[in-house]
């Protein structure tokens, strides 16, 4: 828990750093023409500069262009769902894309290593797409973009019996369209 | 006659049975620890024209008397057990037997047979019953449960538990099916079949519904399967998961886990899905509630104090209490028949195993000594347990007995076998 807090804290100086970031100009590589929509949104939300400037994450292509959106798992220590620091820049990046693009929605499947009882570790998977649910709404994304489910230990990616397996499993995965 | 009345009405039940039994007989193997002193030793030698039928009644009788662990067979050597003829008392006294159970199978009308069969106190040198019933060749299986049924009810004073079913998933390459099937395994047919994987059925206290949970959706849905139709009604699809349903004993409420509210949290609703309360709050997971015999309190796993533990809540809400102390790891909470004794998975230096503990004194027992043991599941009688292990990396079911002396393995499946429940007595 104490982890997670840490970054949330991480994420939270992130987005502070950078709605204090002076306005970019506004994105010239979609070409669309009239930004008017961004600049309204400009005046009524000035301290989300970030929706305005993330032109990047606008872009359809997006998910498939921005290599932290391709990373879409997040892996967990066993019996834990804390969200370990090397994902932070991950969890921001969805939320810049989800916020960028209002009616994208995300299914996110927590996973669990097969070891214990399958309703506990149904739980488990939950509790860990719930950690990422839980911060990628901190970072501003809407509750309806988001769904957090458990796949439990009922949809192993890695089917061996060892660490190695159980490590793979241990797992969160962020599906779009799914939801 | 109200004795035979009764079995009249059982052996109609008996014929309206549609399914029959076309699988090879269980390779079950009973282990059976400590001296047998305390098995009532009992001859039933093979009924005279039981050829007549698709396959052996006294076998199947034979069979789920030892399965009990409360019989110890006793082979009738040279003695011939002729049912209509009295026996020699002496004799079977002689080899050993308390209680000698012979039958016949003759020709009966409309492609029946008909089955006679009596049961004696060698002892005492007095017949105890006799009944006659008439069935189609191919429901060996069905009167030979019920025949174990009545020799047991007999000679314990207990109600047996041989013509009660079980459900259990299996897993074949990538279907899932959902099967239900006499206690020992064998009859095995499918409730239902999918290519997403199912999970936790739950017996309603009626035995006419089976609670389930599925991943159909890519998500955990409860359902709600009508045994007697092809029915099927959605019980909990909330938003996030749903699953461990469970009935109340009345059967008109179920718990269950939702986590509609954010983390998995203990609902209670009724059974038509209206009425939908939260029972638990706690910043951690709170899962697998299983109601108490009285349905006054539920038993429930929760890390809410840093690891998986058993608690205990009142229906009506309230705080928990915790029950399991021992260990880092107890989950899977089921409450004996009698209220008095809790099973759950315990992890034992990494092994999963069943625990057992005493309600009034907390004291515990571990009772099997393998190491991937899930999903216990007493029997309507309260004295064994059924669950799911791994043997040579595949899902299999066992059973073991409360007192620990009686276990064995229920290996007629190909596929990977698991998340066991036993039903209720039949009606």
């Amino acid at each position: 828990m104490k982890k997670s807090l840490v970054i949330v804290a991480t994420l939270a100086s992130l987005l502070a750093a950078c709605s204090t970031t002076p306005n970019e100009p506004a994105p010239v590589k979609n070409g669309v023409p009239g930004t008017a929509q961004s600049a309204t949104s400009d005046i009524k939300t000035p301290v989300k500069p970030a929706v305005v400037t993330a032109d990047p994450f606008k872009d359809p292509a997006a998910l498939s262009n921005i290599p932290l959106l391709q990373k879409r798992s997040i892996y967990f220590e066993y019996d834990k769902y804390d969200i370990a620091l090397d994902y932070v820049t991950v969890i921001e990046a969805h939320s810049k894309y989800l916020k960028a693009n209002p009616a994208a929605k995300v299914l996110i499947q927590g996973n669990a290593d097969e070891r214990g009882s399958r309703e506990y570790n149904l739980a488990l998977g939950q509790k860990r797409a719930e950690a990422v649910f839980t911060n990628l709404k901190l970072l501003g994304v809407k509750d309806a973009q988001l769904e957090a489910v458990s796949l439990g230990e009922e949809k192993p990616k890695a089917t061996g019996h060892d660490e190695a397996s159980w490590a793979e499993n241990r797992r969160a995965d962020l599906v779009y369209g799914a939801k | 006659m109200k004795n035979l009345n009764r079995f009249v009405a059982c052996a109609l039940a008996i014929a309206g049975l549609a399914f029959a039994s076309q699988f090879a007989s269980a390779q079950l193997t009973v282990e059976i620890s400590g001296s047998g002193a305390n098995r009532i030793p009992i001859a039933a030698p093979n009924f005279a024209g039981e050829a007549l039928m698709q396959g052996s009644v006294s076998d199947v009788v034979r069979k789920d008397l030892e399965l009990s662990g409360l019989f110890k067979q006793v082979e009738p050597g040279g003695l011939l057990g002729v049912e209509g003829v009295q026996p020699d008392h002496n004799a079977w006294k002689g080899r050993g037997a308390d209680a000698l159970l012979v039958g016949s199978v003759n020709p009966g009308q409309g492609g029946l047979v008909e089955v006679r069969f009596r049961l004696y106190d060698v002892l005492r040198g007095s017949e105890l019953f006799v009944l006659k019933v008439s069935v189609r060749p191919e429901q060996q299986r069905a009167l030979g449960h019920h025949i174990a049924n009545k020799v047991f009810e007999k000679l314990t004073g207990q109600p047996g538990i041989f013509s009660t079913r079980i459900a259990y998933v299996e897993k074949q390459g990538s279907r899932y099916q959902l099967l239900i099937s006499d206690f020992d395994g064998e009859n095995a047919v499918p409730a239902l079949i999918s290519a997403e994987p199912i999970m936790s059925p739950a017996w309603s206290p009626d035995g006419k519904y089976l609670a389930y949970v599925s991943f159909d959706k890519k998500k955990p849905i409860i359902y709600v399967r009508a045994l007697d139709s092809i029915r099927t009604s959605v019980l909990a699809n909330y938003k996030g998961s749903n699953s461990a349903p469970s009935w109340s004993p009345d059967g008109r409420r179920l718990a269950m886990t939702l986590t509609k509210d954010g983390l998995s949290q203990v609902y209670v609703v009724n059974a038509d899905g209206s009425g939908l309360r939260r029972l638990t709050s706690s910043n951690g997971i709170d899962t697998e509630p299983r109601f108490s015999a009285d349905g006054s309190q539920i038993y429930f796993t929760s890390d809410r104090g840093g690891s998986p533990q058993i608690y205990r809540v009142s229906v009506d809400g309230g705080a928990a209490q915790r029950v399991s102390f021992a260990g880092a790891y107890n989950v899977s909470p089921r409450v004996s028949p009698d209220g008095k004794t809790l099973v759950y998975v315990s992890r034992n230096e990494g092994r999963f195993q069943i625990t057992m503990q005493d309600l009034a004194s907390q004291q515990t027992q571990v009772l099997t000594d393998s190491a991937k043991d899930e999903s216990p599941s007493f029997a309507p009688d309260g004295r064994t347990i059924l669950y799911a292990t791994e043997v040579g990396g595949r899902g299999v079911l066992s059973v073991v007995s409360t007192d620990g002396r009686t276990r064995y393995r229920l290996n007629n499946r190909a596929g990977d076998v698991r998340e066991p429940a036993w039903g209720p007595f039949e009606k």
